[in-house]
């Protein structure tokens, strides 16, 4: 039997995730998040609103920070903290390809 | 079931302390971790870490890891009968082992805490299926037109009584176009299946898009290199362009010079809605490796009566 095909669909900033499916996503708990929140790892799209909404990017952002508590044993501070050099590196890591692209 | 000797991956006592185990692993993290480490075979040995350390910092995981016995590292085994039970899954007298690993018996054990009656904090309430992940490896031309592909994964299984068995879990999922090397994406209720009608979890997929011999890809944008003889750029031609969407055909202006950039609008990565990025062709000068008699007089006449001097800012730039 041949399976349904699904749409695989993409991480931006036009869709909006809510905070129950960051939660669920990401695997940390309510209270970390809200650290993460707090410390400025992730942006909600109106920090004044009950619950948070977020652009969909965020979830993959918040895995990243779920991964990186369980790998390193890191607090929520630790985290924040490491996920800014992680942001740090893609964006030199995107700057470097586009330089190579252009060189040949 | 082979064995594994959680305290011998992270190099401690049996009786050691939570305090010791953690920070065994913490070492051990830091030197093979996969984003970090330089050492040989990293990532598997980071894998056996972080499984073993995430068995014994849990005390009612150690507890029932203690429960198995010690066997060698390697050694066939069965839990015993009664292994389980109190943790809320079923007993594992006549259950078979040979699909499953140590660590798929803890994540049933891990799962049976949420799913049986009365086992632990969250009863029968709504549990979401575990999400999944997967690497999909595609071709250029793939991620510039979107693609389908088949993914066949093995996913853990709970039976109806607790106990955990590996099935083979097969989608298919329709990439979009302009998927980019790195991309992460999800598909909607693919991974696992909720339980007590909690929502199936989400197939999560890490894109990695195979380098074109031709194309390199910056954003949306792509570049091409575009190799010219000396006179085709002094003169300016027509040339037949390689495009992913087809060959087109470039105007080169009279006196195109190397390094030059000569933008295809709109040939670029096509993302979701977005306005398509531009192809770029890099302007390459070649000379003939080898020249016969005849083209060599035709470079030495017009050496000869050519004013051109390409290094005249040399003379500027010097005397000031």
């Amino acid at each position: 039997m041949i399976a349904p095909v699904q749409d695989a669909v993409r991480f931006d900033t036009v869709t909006e995730v809510t905070w129950t499916q960051i939660v669920n996503a990401s695997g940390l708990s309510e209270a970390e998040l809200t650290e993460l929140v707090q410390y400025g790892a992730l942006v909600p799209r109106d920090p004044s609103a009950a619950p948070l909404t977020f652009e969909s990017r965020w979830l993959i952002v918040a895995r990243t920070a779920s991964r990186l508590r369980r790998d390193f044993d890191l607090d929520a501070h630790g985290v924040s903290v490491v996920l800014s050099y992680v942001e740090r590196i893609e964006s030199l890591e995107k700057e470097l390809r586009t330089l190579r692209a252009q060189l040949g | 079931m082979k064995y594994k000797d959680y305290y011998g991956i992270l190099g401690v006592k049996r009786e050691a302390s939570a305090e010791d185990i953690k920070t065994a692993y913490r070492k051990l993290a830091r030197k093979y971790h996969p984003d970090v480490s330089k050492e040989k075979d990293a990532e598997e040995k980071f894998k056996e870490v972080s499984e073993a350390y995430e068995t014994l910092k849990d005390a009612e995981k150690r507890a029932a890891y203690d429960q198995l016995g010690t066997h060698r590292e390697g050694q066939e085994f069965r839990p015993p009968p009664d292994w389980g039970q109190q943790f809320g899954q079923g007993g594992m007298g006549g259950r078979h082992f040979e699909d499953i690993d140590l660590s798929d018996l803890f994540a049933g054990l891990a799962g049976a805490r949420g799913r049986a009656p009365g086992g632990g904090a969250r009863g029968n309430r709504p549990m979401a299926g575990s999400d999944y992940e997967a690497v999909v490896r595609i071709a250029f031309d793939q991620a510039f037109h979107g693609t389908e592909v088949d993914l066949e994964l093995s996913a853990l299984e709970w039976d109806p009584d607790g106990g955990v068995r590996r099935v083979p879990h097969r989608v298919r999922t329709r990439i979009p176009r302009g998927v980019a090397n790195g991309e992460k994406l999800r598909v909607p209720g693919k991974g696992g299946k909720g339980a007590n009608g909690g929502p199936d979890g989400d197939l999560y997929l890490d894109i990695e898009v195979a380098d074109h011999p031709l194309y390199r890809v910056s954003g949306n944008d792509l570049y091409v290199d575009l190799p010219l003889a000396p006179w085709e750029a002094v003169l300016g031609t027509s040339v037949d362009l390689p495009t992913p969407a087809g060959t087109v055909t470039l105007k080169v202006p009279a006196g195109t010079r190397a390094g030059q950039q000569l933008r295809l609008s709109g040939r670029g990565m096509t993302r979701g809605s977005a306005a398509a990025g531009h192809l770029y062709a890099l302007v390459r000068i070649e000379v003939p490796s080898v020249v016969d008699d005849t083209h060599k007089d035709l470079y030495k006449k017009l050496a000869e009566t050519s004013n051109f001097d390409p290094r005249a800012h040399f003379v500027k730039e010097t005397s000031r």
